[in-house]
């Protein structure tokens, strides 16, 4: 229906959405030309949000990153400082007891199923729907709580640590988590029936936003985007990290290309991460939590590391240049969501602005992230 | 004379008490009843169950500097939020509430109510173009594209219950319904088998026509900011918002009127002005909770719906209903 | 033909649907807590603030060394000390020795980015986390805190 259109170049405006708009979600500013309703070309204009994490990174001790690189993505920060503690491990090369690495993958699991809640609450309300941002937020919360009772916070966690975890999980917790799985199962079945179904959702969707694999590959987009776009890819699956080859899960892919497959793609995810948690408390070890010998001093010899995880938002990347000292050369972070949104102004184009609006939610943009 | 100037005067006057008592404390209601189907309570701090938040809000908004955007048209700008009330408090007049309760029973009353309902669309298209603001004038085109397909149903399904009931008198057409809800326009009859399909039209269309969810385009807080209204403060905003709800007031009584029967009892007990606040209030919960229920849909969507759904079943109805009447 | 009347049909469904589950949710009690009239207790992993833990004596455990300063990454922490002499008994004989005495310990709350490295990097766990949440103000002062200070404040 909202196809490429043909569009005259004279009568066009510019219309000027962000850095504050609720569209975006945080400080991302686009600048768009309309013509009418029509968007003739976007501009994604960054920067608002710079916080210059990878400089920090190199001007700090390794430790100390550690909570930088929670708030990179405050929703799914989990993944992020399991990334970090990955990458310095390799590079350090520290020993991390199984439990501890177990512990990990669950915490990261319900952390994701807690980011996309929220996001799926956040995507229905820019279609304008309320109430299912409500569910979604009350179903987190039972997540934020069971996760704050072992790291003691509820939104920039900094419990991964280097060689294993800061506190070990409690009784509280798994008994916590083996609620939360069924509870998840029966909300997904009132969010298939209350938005999924939904005549109204299904048609903004469909054949919305065409991101082709060609375009996914060219922008090198990832996660949620790309699977949708029928790439199948899932560092998860394909590069396992930490004790991912352990557990047995399905990476959901989508062939449609359009808004609906990569809302399908994080619903199906949901219910993998579930998968994933449940196994992982049935296997879970006993044992330390932290190395015999705990590293005191983390000085990576020199050389080039790299180590990607699936986060929440897609592939996230640390190339560490260590030169042996107790701060890294280069500390370059490669953010999911800052692809993603790059396709953003090549796709849109020709859109109706609600459209592309609702292709923007779909694509999932955590802004403080790409700028980083 | 002089009694009649009266009577229009006090009737007006009762209207605006109506209107505004309505729209401040349907907005209460709104904003509880959303409350609970988001599982949380919703204003309930000032006085009992919030009953003092609508007095609360409207001091606020009063207080508040009324302020117009550099270069904004100021004359269209100030007249907008007015003449989006006036419609609304003047259908009021024809609106008959129980058997007495009318303030002046006209012969055209449908007419003129839809007719003032249609002059919404013009104060939110100055409202739009009087603030210059891109987003408010995108919002006001979607507005009035939405207004004009969407009165075409509604014109269409109101004349299919003014050919049953053989009149336009609101007062009239209530009366015909009178003795329980097998009399109802709703209830399907041998020469009107499609009626429950044209209340289901007619509902969808004064949603529509009230810019309620999900058909709420020319507000689109997700796309358009605030739409129509963003530019608006203080008392500016607050007409809007009473006036949206006095809209949906008249809505509600015009689906009453027509098709369910104004202030008969179902049962043909007891009728009065009760069963009719009883049947508008329940229809104003149902706006509620598809308002927080369903996402919003597409410009194109909901054109769509109009122009292919919508305007071709009732048309077939009206033939039909013509056919029928003329038969039986 | 058949597929819009299809199309027509399942859309209405799908929508009657959804507005059964609202309208059940509706009847279901609420889910939140009014705030300032209702509090729940923090978990006892909560990270607040951080806090000195005193010894038996009431005096803080710190032995001010200054691990903490250096683990913190926004240098929200500064503490002093002084060398105070005492006198103990060895063998039967006076000696006298030095001993550090933690005088200052300020935290600079506005900075401080809760990660806890403080915490973990603390030898000789003189340091907690506080169960405060409810800090709120409009100057920057008040979230300057002295930790010294408030240990005195509630030994008192």
């Amino acid at each position: 229906m909202s196809g490429p259109i043909q569009i005259q170049p004279d009568e066009t405006f510019i219309l000027n959405i962000g850095p504050q708009h609720p569209a975006t979600h945080g400080v991302l500013r686009i600048k768009m030309e309309m013509d009418g309703e029509y968007i003739v070309k976007a501009e994604t204009v960054l920067g608002y949000i710079h916080r210059m994490h990878e400089l920090m990174g190199e001007n700090r001790t390794y430790p100390q990153v550690l909570p930088n690189l929670s708030r990179l993505d405050y929703l799914g920060a989990m993944g992020y400082t399991h990334c970090h503690v990955l990458a310095i491990e390799r590079a350090a090369g520290i020993e991390v007891p199984e439990r501890a690495e177990y512990i990990r993958v669950i915490t990261v699991e319900l952390n994701r199923i807690a980011s996309h809640l929220f996001w799926f609450g956040a995507f229905v309300m820019d279609l304008g729907g309320f109430t299912p941002l409500m569910y979604a937020i009350q179903d987190r919360e039972y997540i934020l709580d069971a996760l704050e009772g072992i790291t003691g916070s509820r939104l920039t966690y900094c419990y991964h640590s280097f060689g294993g975890v800061a506190n070990d999980i409690d009784d509280d917790f798994i008994k916590a988590t083996r609620a939360i799985i069924p509870m998840m199962r029966k909300s997904l079945k009132k969010y298939e029936a209350l938005v999924t179904g939904n005549i109204i959702f299904r048609k903004r969707l469909e054949g919305i936003g065409p991101i082709s694999a060609e375009m996914c590959r060219k922008y090198g987009a990832t996660g949620a985007v790309a699977r949708g776009s029928g790439i199948d890819f899932d560092v998860r699956k394909n590069e396992p990290y930490s004790v991912y080859s352990d557990f047995d899960f399905d990476v959901p892919v989508y062939h449609e290309c359009d808004s609906l497959a990569r809302y399908m793609v994080r619903m199906d995810e949901m219910e993998q991460s579930l998968r994933i948690i449940e196994q992982g408390l049935d296997k879970l070890p006993d044992g330390p939590i932290m190395p015999a010998k705990k590293p005191k001093l983390i000085k990576p010899p020199v050389g080039d590391y790299y180590q990607a995880v699936e986060t929440a938002r897609g592939s996230f990347g640390i190339r560490l240049v260590s030169d042996g000292t107790k701060n890294a050369y280069r500390f370059k972070l490669r953010s999911p969501t800052y692809s993603n949104m790059s396709l953003f102004d090549e796709a849109c184009e020709g859109m109706l602005l609600m459209d592309a609006l609702a292709m923007l939610g779909s694509l999932d943009l955590v802004i403080p992230e790409i700028d980083r | 004379m002089s009694l009649t100037i009266l009577n229009v005067l006090a009737a007006v006057v009762a209207a605006i008490a109506f209107a505004a008592l309505n729209a401040a404390y349907l907005v209460w209601a709104e904003r509880r009843g959303a409350g609970r189907i988001q599982r949380r309570p919703g204003p309930n701090v000032n006085g009992p169950f919030g009953l003092l938040q609508p007095p609360c809000d409207g001091i606020k908004l009063m207080t508040k500097q009324l302020m117009i955007p550099g270069g904004a048209d100021k004359a269209l700008f100030m007249v907008a939020p007015v003449l989006t009330m006036i419609p609304a408090i003047a259908s009021f007049v024809t609106i008959p509430f129980s058997n007495t309760i009318v303030a002046h029973s006209m012969n055209v009353g449908v007419l003129m109510v839809i007719g003032f309902a249609s002059l919404g669309g013009m104060a939110i298209l100055f409202a739009g173009w009087g603030s210059r603001n891109k987003y408010s004038v995108m919002a006001s085109v979607r507005s009035v594209s939405q207004a004009i397909s969407y009165e075409v149903p509604l014109f269409i399904t109101a004349l299919t219950v003014v050919l049953i009931t053989g009149t336009l008198n609101l007062h009239e057409m209530a009366s015909i319904q009178a003795g329980g809800f097998w009399n109802w326009n709703i209830t399907p009859s041998l020469s009107s088998p499609l009626m429950p399909v044209s209340f289901l039209i007619f509902f969808i269309c004064i949603l529509a026509e009230t810019n309620r969810a999900p058909f709420d385009l020319g507000e689109a807080e997700s796309e358009l900011v605030a739409g129509f209204h963003t530019e608006y403060g203080s008392m500016g905003f607050g007409l809007f918002f009473m006036a949206e709800y006095a809209h949906i007031v008249i809505g509600t009584s015009l689906i009453t009127i027509l098709f369910l029967g104004g202030w008969g009892c179902p049962f043909g007990l007891y009728p009065g002005v009760w069963w009719f606040l009883i049947k508008i209030y329940f229809l104003i919960f149902s706006f509620i909770l598809i308002r927080w229920t369903f996402p919003r849909t597409t410009i194109y969507g909901l054109l769509n719906l109009s122009w292919k759904v919508l305007i071709p079943i009732t048309l077939f109805n009206l033939l039909l209903t013509a056919g029928l009447l003329k038969v039986f | 033909m058949g597929a819009y009347f299809n199309d027509i049909f399942s859309g209405l469904w799908s929508l009657c649907i959804g507005l059964s589950i609202t309208f059940r949710e509706f009847f279901k009690p609420v889910v939140t807590v009014p705030y300032p009239y209702k509090t729940i207790k923090m978990c006892k992993r909560y990270r607040g603030h951080i806090e000195l833990i005193e010894n038996e004596e009431g005096k803080p455990k710190c032995i001010s060394c200054g691990m903490c300063q250096r683990a913190c990454p926004s240098g929200c922490i500064s503490l002093a000390s002084k060398s105070v002499a005492y006198e103990v008994e060895v063998k039967g004989e006076m000696k006298t020795k030095k001993k550090k005495v933690l005088t200052k310990y300020n935290l600079d709350f506005t900075t401080c980015s809760l990660c806890g490295l403080c915490v973990t990097s603390c030898n000789f766990d003189a340091i907690t986390f506080s169960q405060e949440y409810n800090l709120v103000s409009t100057r920057k002062e008040d979230f300057h805190f002295d930790l010294l200070n408030r240990l005195q404040e509630r030994n008192s």
